[in-house]
């Protein structure tokens, strides 16, 4: 691989635009993602799925399937259970307003005796090809009894609606709230104004470019399994697997997630197909793949957003906030995904503040079962949904005040820190103005009249839109979290090993599958070490090389990932400093480290950090009561605070009133993300989450047909994922205040673009209507139809 | 996809000596709708003809008045042909339109119309452009070819060599594409031969259609402005996820409007 620049803190530290260390092989065809690696005497499954949303399975006869060449096995839910498998987990427990648990039922990993989604898992067939795979399930035998299936929310809420699970009745899994009820109404009670909005934010369907796939395989010597698959967070896989799942034993089963194309969330969660592999390879005796096919992501990939919202704010007089009060239907699809309740609660009605002073909110969320694909963490995961909804009533309500929607927001904008909201979070730095006054500056507000009117003469309707967002990242503090009623802390640990050439090994419980942290991570190492970025090596992904780590999600790798590694890095220095005074026959309190060099203070006697490194392994006569031998050191970091990512995105929308298309003019993103290490990775994960906030709001439209409960955008010439021409050249600002709470500074920007966007589109587009609201996606004819009616 | 076995002959001949007396047999063109299917396994042909070997079903050839582009050709071949950009130029762009770089460079004119999806774009060329479909038995007008969805007048066993195309005066394509498959939600090709013009419309109903009263205003009009008040009723038209039948039918009088514009 051909090195990247030269290498030394200037040119590969923080702040450095470096190149990706990993594209050469991604872009080359040479990465190694779990659907290529082949193993000695693999067999292949294909998973049986329903057709139908909701039907009892009275019967399966798998007899003509197992006798069909090359098949191998054929496995139905029964056997799962005989095997005394528990089912699949939710590890967020949320609780009701009344004090009550939230109510879930089985979620088996193979269906028992009834099916709840069109693609639920109905039985396994496990042959020496796919094809041959394929050809045996056609000849299971399915004796189902249809019901009638919901879809939607409020469907499933209403009085005799078909039911998902005999211990949730009425279909609702919780009735959360959060916030103040009494000082929110009593808010509501002395406003002069009150602004209302009814809107769902849609359902969407993730599409990470490499489909999910898996691998497990079963040492019958030593007794230990392994499963690669496509994952965000290989240890969590491993600990759900074997502690609630009893697939295998905790240190007999070894996960490894390599190259991973993309996951956006929906590799996060533990799902059916990875664990039947492993479950089965030990059965069989024999490796077992499975990989999926477009149409099955589209399936059972756990799906996002879906909410119904009715949000009212109160005003003072003067367009001062006083309150905000939500009630939420959340549908959360037929079962509860891996961290599917937290999605909507904890995620999502702390972020309600937004970026302004409201002294009171209050917030109801119901969380609703539907015969729909589990609905989990998407990109942004519950932010973007309170973003949509805090971004799309302060415009509504600057409109219905008349007053420019800059000046509302300014007039509300928190100024300062830390700031306690009323919904847990407490922002501890941020600057909303500068964020904003830049992105006015950069899509030059002071002109858009004029441009409007330019539009006018041509038959064109233009608008503009805003979207000052906040949202949380680093999930997450342990003790906070775990007051809240998530499974685990989500600390995050970092070993670094120094190698005796003075090359560096960082292992991460952090996961990369497309962020880059084999460049940016190296950096930060390049930059505290002083040595060649090529010098150092990032492994992750492998439970035996990484003790644990609780993954990549939330925009958490920068934030708490590279906290962990400062952690080590400063250990390793201490360490060094030490070494260097034995050799350098000083005191340590005068060894300096600077430039990558061990030196006494005030004088030119010093040892470059390679130097050290060799003397730590091969040095004789090291007072070993004092230093032992050796260079390696690990920490574990667990954050403080969660950190606030903030920005102002403005969208600038063209309409043709003929079609009803609307054209992206101007979109312009400026975020404040604290410390930023990679600049160019930082553009490019603003660029990507841009596009699918984008996405969101004009293209992506997961539709479910409400009588038969079939997916209706089963695949990409129905489901549209924005492509490079419905994209507007971006224009990327930042803005810097440094997150105080952890010791880089560093507060996120992986999901920003997709939380930011959705609601700058749809402030644009309503703003060049002249109307108060239209749904997501603004397809043309939803645009069209609001021109005429 | 199930098992099938492959051949490829190499003359019309062959290939329809291959097509009598197997079970289900099937031509392979540029197998951009027909193996999708088959990896889907909702089609399982026992045969596939692959047609890329057979002689006289390649070639873009103009001679006066008319342009013929063998059955075998791929969009993205029309799309550059100078041929094509000279004589009917709103051809050459219908074919730049089609999908995306791949699709154009292995889908083939004889694989569209024979398969004649009602969002296709060159079935609306086609009629629009009155060309003439040749078979290994007998020529087709393109009026009486296009009979509905996924039907066309092609015997089970019959094998497009060309199409031929009258080269008009004017013409223009002006395509709305479906935001996801690409294909046309509405497309209108708008053509004009001696006096007479014609529309047709694909995309937008289960075949592609003409508009008369579009046809007559624009051989007395050929403006924007001369159809700007006529419409088709959305009764019959097509609706799914991306559009109405009310859209579609507003669609087809902006977009004919437009083609016409191309045109001029
Ligand atoms: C992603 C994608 C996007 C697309 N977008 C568009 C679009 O925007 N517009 C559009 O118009 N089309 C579009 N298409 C369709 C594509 O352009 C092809 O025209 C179409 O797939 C058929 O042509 P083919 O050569 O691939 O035929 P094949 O798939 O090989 O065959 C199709 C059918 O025609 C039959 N057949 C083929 N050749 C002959 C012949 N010479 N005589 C008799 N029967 C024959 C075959 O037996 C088969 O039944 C798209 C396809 C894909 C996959």
């Amino acid at each position: 691989m051909p090195a990247d620049k030269g290498g030394n803190g200037a040119q590969s530290g923080i702040g450095a635009a470096v190149r990706r260390k990993e594209d050469f092989r991604f872009i080359t065809g040479a990465g190694r993602y779990t659907d290529d690696i082949t193993l000695p005497g693999q067999s292949y499954a294909y998973f049986l799925r329903s057709p139908y949303a909701h039907a009892q399975i009275a019967a399966i006869d798998i007899a003509a399937a197992e006798a069909s060449p090359g098949v191998v096995a054929v496995f139905t839910g029964k056997d799962v259970a005989a095997d005394g498998l528990g089912g699949l987990i939710c590890g967020w427990m949320i609780h009701s307003k009344d004090g009550s648990e939230m109510r879930t039922g089985a979620h088996p990993v193979l269906a028992l005796d009834r099916v709840r989604y069109v693609g639920d898992h109905v039985a396994v067939v496990i042959a020496e090809s796919l094809a041959e795979a394929k050809a045996g399930a056609e000849l299971i035998d399915v004796d189902y009894e249809e019901y009638d299936a919901v879809v939607g929310v409020e469907a499933a809420l209403a009085e005799n609606a078909p039911q998902l699970h005999d211990e949730v009745p009425g279909n609702l899994c919780f009735a959360w709230e959060l916030g103040d009820k009494a000082a929110t109404e009593a808010a509501f009670d002395r406003a002069a104004r009150r602004v209302t909005l009814t809107f769902a934010n849609n359902r969407l369907i993730p599409n990470a470019m490499e489909p999910r796939a898996a691998i497990g395989d079963y040492d019958r010597g030593t007794g230990d399994y392994t499963l690669y698959t496509t994952s965000q967070n290989p240890h969590v896989a491993r600990l759900v697997l074997s502690a609630f799942v009893g697939v295998a034993p905790e240190h007999k089963l070894r996960v490894i997630a390599p190259d991973v194309g993309g996951g956006f969330g929906s590799k996060i969660f533990i799902y059916a197909e990875e664990t039947v592999c492993v479950w089965a390879a030990a059965k069989l005796r024999r490796p077992v793949k499975w990989t999926a096919e477009r149409n099955e992501s589209f399936l059972s990939d756990a799906h996002g957003r879906d909410h119904v919202s009715h949000a009212e704010l109160a005003l003072d007089a003067d367009g001062r906030m006083l309150g905000l009060r939500v009630h939420t239907r959340a549908n959360l699809g037929a079962y509860l995904s891996t961290f599917a309740s937290s999605v909507p609660t904890y995620l999502y009605g702390t972020l309600l503040s937004g970026q302004y002073d409201i002294p009171a909110i209050y917030v109801e969320v119901d969380g609703v079962f539907t015969h729909t694909a589990p609905v989990d963490a998407y990109r942004g995961a519950g932010r973007p949904e309170a973003t949509y909804l805090v971004e799309r009533i302060v415009e509504t309500a600057a409109r219905e005040l008349d007053m420019d929607p800059v000046e509302f927001r300014r007039r509300n904008f928190i100024r300062e820190f830390p700031h306690q909201t009323p919904v847990i979070m407490n922002y501890d730095i941020g600057d909303y103005d500068a964020s904003l006054n830049e992105a006015c500056r950069l899509v030059d507000y002071a002109g858009f009249a004029d441009r409007r009117a330019a539009s006018e003469a041509r038959g064109r309707k233009r608008g503009i839109g805003f979207s000052a967002y906040i949202e949380a990242c680093g999930i997450a503090p342990s003790q906070a979290v775990g007051s809240l009623g998530a499974g685990v802390g989500l600390w995050e640990s970092a070993e670094v090993r120094v190698n005796p050439t003075g090359s560096v090994e960082v292992l991460t419980g952090s996961h990369s599958h497309g962020q880059g942290h084999e460049t940016t991570f190296a950096q930060l190492v390049s930059d505290q070490l002083g040595i060649p970025i090529e010098n150092v090596e990032v492994v992750h992904g492998d439970t035996d090389k990484v003790q644990f780590g609780m993954g990549t999600y939330g925009s958490r790798s920068g934030a708490v990932g590279m906290s962990a590694i400062q952690l080590a890095l400063d250990k390793v220095i201490a360490k060094g400093r030490r070494i260097a005074a034995h050799l350098l026959e000083a005191g340590e309190e005068d060894i300096t480290f600077d430039g990558g060099s061990f030196q006494v203070a005030g004088t030119d006697r010093a040892v470059p950090f390679a130097d050290l490194a060799l003397q730590a392994y091969t040095g004789h006569g090291f007072p070993t009561n004092e230093i032992e031998p050796g260079l390696k050191e690990s920490a574990f970091y667990d954050p403080v605070n969660f950190t606030f990512p903030a920005g102002c995105h403005i969208a600038e929308v063209e309409i043709d009133p003929e079609t009803g298309v609307t054209h992206i003019e101007n979109f312009v993103a400026v975020d404040d993300f604290g410390t930023i290490i990679n600049p160019m990775i930082v553009a490019g994960q603003v660029h990507g989450g841009v596009a699918q906030g984008i996405g969101q709001a004009m293209l992506e439209n997961c539709a479910y047909d409400p009588e038969s409960g079939q997916l209706l955008s089963g695949s990409f010439m129905d489901y549209c994922m924005p492509r490079a021409d419905d994209l507007p050249e971006f224009v990327v600002g930042m803005t810097e205040t440094p997150c105080t709470t952890n010791p880089l500074g560093i507060k996120g920007c992986g999901e920003a673009g997709a939380i930011g966007a959705p609601a700058a589109i749809v402030n644009a587009v309503t703003d060049a209507l002249g109307i108060r609201d239209i749904a997501m996606p603004v397809t043309p004819e939803r645009v069209w139809r609001a021109i005429n009616s | 996809m199930y098992e099938f076995d492959y051949h490829t002959p190499q003359t019309i001949d062959d290939a329809r000596a291959l097509l009598s007396g197997r079970d289900d047999p099937k031509l392979l063109a540029g197998g951009q709708t027909l193996l999708p299917t088959m990896k889907q396994r909702l089609a399982a042909p026992s045969d596939l003809i692959d047609l890329r070997k057979v002689t006289g079903l390649d070639g873009i050839t103009g001679a006066g008045d008319t342009l013929r582009i063998g059955a075998m050709v791929r969009h993205a071949a029309v799309a550059a042909s100078d041929e094509v950009r000279q004589a009917i130029p709103a051809l050459a762009a219908l074919a730049g339109g089609i999908g995306d770089p791949l699709v154009r460079h292995r889908g083939t004119l004889g694989g569209s119309i024979a398969n004649n999806d009602p969002s296709a774009d060159y079935p609306a060329g086609c009629l629009a452009l009155a060309a003439t479909i040749s078979t290994d038995r007998r020529e087709i007008g393109a009026d009486e070819f296009f009979l509905g969805m996924f039907e066309t007048a092609l015997e089970e066993d019959e094998i497009i060599t060309g199409v031929a195309f009258p080269v008009p005066r004017k013409a223009g394509y002006a395509k709305f594409p479906n935001p996801a498959s690409r294909y046309a939600m509405v497309g209108v090709f708008v053509a004009q031969t001696g006096n007479a013009v014609r529309v047709a419309v694909t995309g937008a109903g289960p075949g592609v259609f003409r508009v008369p009263a579009m046809e007559t205003a624009l051989a007395s009009d050929f403006s924007a402005q001369a159809i700007a008040d006529i419409s088709v009723p959305s009764d019959g038209l097509l609706e799914d996820l991306h559009g109405s039948a009310e859209y579609r039918a507003n669609l087809v009088t902006v977009m004919a409007k437009r083609a016409v514009q191309s045109a001029l």
